[in-house]
């Protein structure tokens, strides 16, 4: 499903609504070193347009988005 | 806030004049959401939006003069007659059904937001003249509010790329 990319850190923000998935997503690539890679799962469809605009303006790099079993997912680059 | 200074950072002011629990969510949302994306954010409370500024919170919503609200029930959008809404306790019983509502769905609650600003450095200015206006004691305030007037907005809204007003 991840085309071998593996991820460094998973982050769950099932049941969770806007703006919460951003900020979580936010505070754990805070954390992260360049280059690491965050996977996050989302119940929120608003989520996919959502982390299109935020990776464009932070300048970290969604690298794939799908949907699995009706969970948004998204593997994200951390870009420092 | 110095050390933040990026200098090159986008910037958003939001004047916040709204203390019931609806208003109290888009200015909230748009400024943790905009600190997440690395945009240094000024609030500016003033007259009925200072209260969100308080330590406890109890924050209400009414139905009165708000045509347009509809709460989900039974499947239903239902609304509620102004002359219901009048009636003692009933703004009390539907800010109880909001919050349940906003914790049913997982939509984060104010304390949890202002938090959150609070915690990614979003600059929290209480209006002085509305501190004087409605006696407002600012011991009642969360640690880190900066008071203030409409020059210290002004200043930093002919800084921002954003300036609201909600």
């Amino acid at each position: 499903m991840t085309d071998n990319i593996t991820p460094d850190e998973i982050l769950d923000t099932k049941g969770l609504n806007c703006p919460l998935p951003i900020l979580k997503a936010k505070k754990a690539l805070k954390g992260m070193e360049n280059g690491k890679i965050l996977e996050l799962a989302s119940s929120d469809p608003g989520a996919v347009k959502d982390f299109e605009a935020f990776c464009r303006a932070t300048g970290n790099t969604l690298l794939k988005s799908w949907v699995d079993d009706g969970v948004y997912m998204f593997l994200i680059e951390r870009v420092v | 806030m110095a050390d933040m200074d990026l200098g090159n950072a986008k910037k958003m002011t939001i004047i916040c004049t709204k203390g019931t629990l609806d208003w109290a969510y888009p200015p909230f949302i748009l400024a943790t959401t905009a600190a997440a994306m690395d945009v240094e954010v000024t609030m500016f409370f003033t007259f009925y939006g200072l209260g969100l500024l308080d330590k406890e919170l109890n924050l209400s919503v009414t139905t009165l003069g708000n045509s347009s609200m509809r709460m989900p029930m039974m499947g239903m959008q239902m609304a509620m007659p102004n002359m219901v809404g009048m009636l003692p306790g009933v703004t009390a019983g539907t800010s109880v059904m909001m919050k349940n509502l906003i914790k049913k769905k997982g939509v984060a609650s104010i304390e949890d937001l202002r938090e959150a600003a609070v915690l990614s450095d979003v600059r929290l200015i209480g209006c002085q003249m509305t501190i004087d206006l409605f006696e407002k004691k600012t011991e009642d305030m969360i640690e880190g509010v900066e008071l203030g007037g409409a020059a210290t907005w002004l200043e930093s809204a002919l800084q921002s790329d954003i300036n609201l007003y909600m």
